[in-house]
């Protein structure tokens, strides 16, 4: 029983993987990395890992994925953008990755209708992650922080607005 | 208790990480780019889990931890430097930055 679920969300990632790689529409290939993302949190749930499970869909799927959706919005302005968001408007786009996130709703049904039955391998509750995350890996989380103050900083001092974009660039 | 065979998701892992290493090497817009490092990260984070599932330690869920907090950090950075590239060059292409001089 859950082989058969793991198999059906492998085949649900690699496709969703493929189709992400393979569209010319930014906004398109987002979806499908969507779906990939899911299906690996699905497979997450179905490893045991349930804490990381959640923190694959809120954090990778939820708040990465709105920060692409943010820089390809701030990206693309102007009438182009009108005629793009009528297209993607039309019925036929969004049949793929809605079929593909069904099929997810329905594995997830299946493990809810199941009860217990349907979880493998070795259960590692968020209890345990926590005792080892603030005990023996105290240093990693200091040095975790520091990376995301890193980001935070870099991210800041790149996104300000352009002042001297005129300037013949190189010589800085 | 019949579990998923640690070979298997480490294949499935391997699979992924394969697919985003295709999709960076092929695709030359910035942003597709880095939706493939996200799936290169993904991919590495899921034979994390698969190893600390086979060996029911918390150690691989908190490798993920902190492969979430560097994929989060990595697409900031990044995304900062795809807005910086389409203000100076007009074109999010990766082949159009090739002009490095110092």
């Amino acid at each position: 029983m859950e082989l058969i679920l793991f198999y059906l969300t492998s085949a649900v990632a690699i496709f969703a993987t493929v189709m992400m790689i393979t569209r010319l529409n930014a906004v398109h290939g987002l979806l499908y990395l969507i779906l990939s993302l899911l299906a690996v949190g699905v497979i997450f749930f179905l490893l045991g890992a349930h804490f990381a499970a959640v923190l694959e869909v809120i954090i990778y799927a939820g708040a990465i994925m709105v920060l692409f959706v943010f820089v390809i919005m701030m990206l693309n302005q102007g009438q182009q953008t009108i005629e793009q968001e009528r297209v993607w408007l039309q019925p036929g786009i969004w049949i793929g990755p809605s079929l593909l996130a069904s099929i997810l709703l329905v594995e997830m049904l299946v493990i809810v209708v199941l009860g217990g039955h349907a979880e493998t391998g070795h259960v590692v509750d968020s209890r345990q992650v926590g005792i080892a995350l603030y005990g023996p890996y105290l240093l990693a989380v200091e040095l975790a922080s520091m990376l995301l103050l890193a980001g935070l900083v870099g991210a800041y001092h790149l996104g300000k607005p352009m002042l001297k974009t005129t300037r013949p660039r190189g010589n800085s | 208790m019949n579990g998923i065979p640690m070979e298997l998701g480490l294949l499935l892992s391997a699979v992924l990480f394969v697919l985003g290493l295709i999709g960076v090497m092929v695709r030359r817009n910035l942003i597709m780019i880095l939706m493939s490092l996200e799936v290169m990260l993904n991919a590495t984070g899921l034979a994390f889990i698969v190893a600390g599932s086979r060996w029911g330690q918390a150690d691989g869920q908190i490798m993920f931890l902190l492969i979430l907090t560097l994929a989060a950090a990595e697409v900031g950075v990044g995304l900062g430097l795809a807005l910086q590239i389409f203000h100076r060059f007009h074109t999010l292409d990766a082949d159009s930055v090739n002009e490095m001089q110092g």
